[in-house]
């Protein structure tokens, strides 16, 4: 499997799930550092093609029951690495590392493994829909078979030793990402964010910053790692994630009763220009997809199914689009581009 | 940790009527007027400290400097300057990285560097997590003593909950089960 096998697919945490709707997938991440070595980011290039020359024996011995493809960064084409990036497989600051960094991807997209990023191991497992526990469960498993050939840093009291101290104890972020235009469209984004942020957890857009964040999705995530078992930390993040839906719930039925006649034309604007456009930015196309998954989940636009939106909200990001025309295009010829796969999904 | 700066800015322009003398306050330090005002919150205790511009430029809180919220977070920028300024040449035996190095970026070198650096990251570990002490997963690698320590420490945790919540029942129960427990520990470890 190549990475042209990967831009066919539509990965497996872009997949329905649990609570689908306002909730787009679930994310746990690890942190985990060999033991006795030097962090990548204070390490030579010697110590850290050690580091990767380790972690691919131990990916040697467990791959007998799983594939999982690989890849140096050096290896990829700045366009592929951006387009691991728009996936979620890998982290901005591991497409711009070299030397030993690296990652490995499972076949189904729901697992990968940074090698070298900011610790020497950042594992991650996607889920689609609120889904934390199994995504837990399938990181732990991974965890424990990578452990059975390496040695983590390790101490009783401070729990898995980390480059930065926020990430100190169970080295876990767990994160759901959610799709709010209720709550955006209602203003009510701002008070929602202040009160998540007062509780421990943190709330950022995931294409832009706070309550301006594209195309409404947002991903709330935990802050504190050390202290609290793995358990108590996706309890709590689940449990407010869990009223963040019903507050975008409640916007939306509010604003079907109070502003049903200007949600309908705000869906409608946004399918017409989608379906007709003959250019179109990143930014517009995110927001219109946006108000389009919106009116998929009120119950309009029954022609279209919200799995092929959430495929555009992917396909239209720049190093897909470009990869998909088979090479290098400048900004407006992405425009033009974007506009015409849209089109197309829209007939 | 909770650190709170305040500065007072001076009119360079006279006031309509002059400042009712109390209302000067000396540094802490010599005769001048204050014009830096610190307020430091440790485990719940409130310290404070006025200074003048001179101790406090000494003291190497430079509120001119831009400073992250990562800096504030960690304590580093005013703390960590007078640690330097105390001891400039502690780097990590293991990995060499210097503490003014680990300062700046807020990253550690290398994982025995907690060790190094742990009298001032105790109070910034504490702040970040509100925790010092690790209850989650343990490798499969750790030994049974680790486990122990950690499944004694976990229930440590619940006992303070109880008691903080006035369940002093819940308090109590938990109290014996780690006693029973330390108890069947000990007679393993004699018996081997």
């Amino acid at each position: 499997m190549t990475l042209n096998d990967l831009l066919e697919r539509h990965g497996g945490w872009m997949e329905s799930g649990p609570s689908e709707g306002p909730v787009i997938s679930s994310r746990i991440r690890l942190a985990r550092n060999l033991r006795g070595t030097t962090f990548p980011g204070w390490a030579s290039t010697e110590v850290r093609n050690r580091v990767w020359s380790d972690i691919v024996l131990a990916f040697d011995s467990i791959e007998k029951n799983e594939p999982f493809l690989r890849w140096r960064m050096e290896e990829l084409a700045p366009l592929d690495r951006e387009l691991l990036f728009e996936r979620h497989l890998i982290s901005g600051e591991l497409a711009e590392q070299k030397d030993g960094s690296g990652v490995f991807i499972s076949e189904d997209e729901r697992r990968s493994v940074m090698v070298n990023e900011e610790d020497h191991i950042r594992l991650q497992s996607l889920q689609p829909g609120l889904d934390l526990q199994n995504a837990l469960t399938s990181a732990e498993a991974l965890d424990d078979a990578l452990e059975h050939n390496l040695s983590y840093a390790f101490s009783s009291k401070l729990g898995y030793l980390t480059a930065c101290p926020s990430n100190l104890g169970t080295g876990m972020r767990a994160s759901v990402m959610l799709h709010l235009p209720g709550l955006c469209l209602t203003d009510e984004i701002k008070p929602v964010i202040n009160a998540v942020s007062k509780i421990g957890l943190a709330v950022r857009g995931l294409w832009g910053e706070g309550s301006e964040a594209a195309g409404h999705m947002f991903q709330i995530s935990n802050q504190i790692t050390l202290g609290k078992t793995e358990k108590e930390i996706i309890e709590h993040l689940e449990q407010i994630v869990l009223e963040v839906i019903d507050h975008e719930k409640n916007a939306r039925l509010r604003l079907m009763d109070e502003q049903e006649i200007k949600v309908h034309d705000h869906i409608g604007r946004a399918y017409g220009i989608l379906a007709n456009a003959m250019l179109m930015t990143s930014g517009e196309a995110l927001d219109l997809l946006s108000a389009i998954r919106m009116g998929i989940d009120l119950g309009h636009l029954s022609n279209i199914k919200r799995h092929d939106i959430d495929k555009l909200f992917i396909r239209t990001h720049p190093a897909h689009l470009q990869r998909w025309s088979g090479g290098a295009l400048n900004s407006e010829a992405r425009d033009k581009k974007r506009a015409q796969l849209i089109r197309h999904f829209l007939r | 940790m909770v650190l709170r700066f305040k500065r007072i800015l001076h009119q360079t322009h006279p006031a309509p009527q002059p400042p009712s003398p109390k209302k000067i306050m000396k540094c802490d330090l010599c005769e001048q007027e204050a014009v830096v005002h610190m307020t430091q919150v440790v485990d719940g205790e409130m310290k404070e400290f006025h200074l003048c511009e001179e101790h406090a430029q000494k003291q190497g809180l430079d509120f001119d400097s831009p400073m992250s919220i990562t800096d504030m977070l960690m304590g580093f920028g005013q703390q960590a300057k007078q640690s330097v300024a105390r001891d400039l040449t502690l780097a990590c035996p293991s990995c060499g990285m210097a503490r003014d190095e680990f300062s700046k970026s807020g990253r550690l070198g290398c994982p025995d560097c907690y060790k190094t650096f742990m009298a001032e990251l105790a109070a910034a570990i504490k702040g970040m997590h509100h925790s010092s002490q690790h209850t989650g997963k343990i490798p499969g690698r750790e030994g049974t003593k680790t486990r122990t320590k950690s499944k004694i420490a976990r229930w440590q945790k619940d006992l303070n909950t109880a008691v903080a919540r006035e369940d002093y029942e819940q308090a109590a129960k938990i109290r014996d089960e780690i006693k029973a427990f330390k108890e069947t520990e000990s007679s393993k470890g004699g018996a081997s």
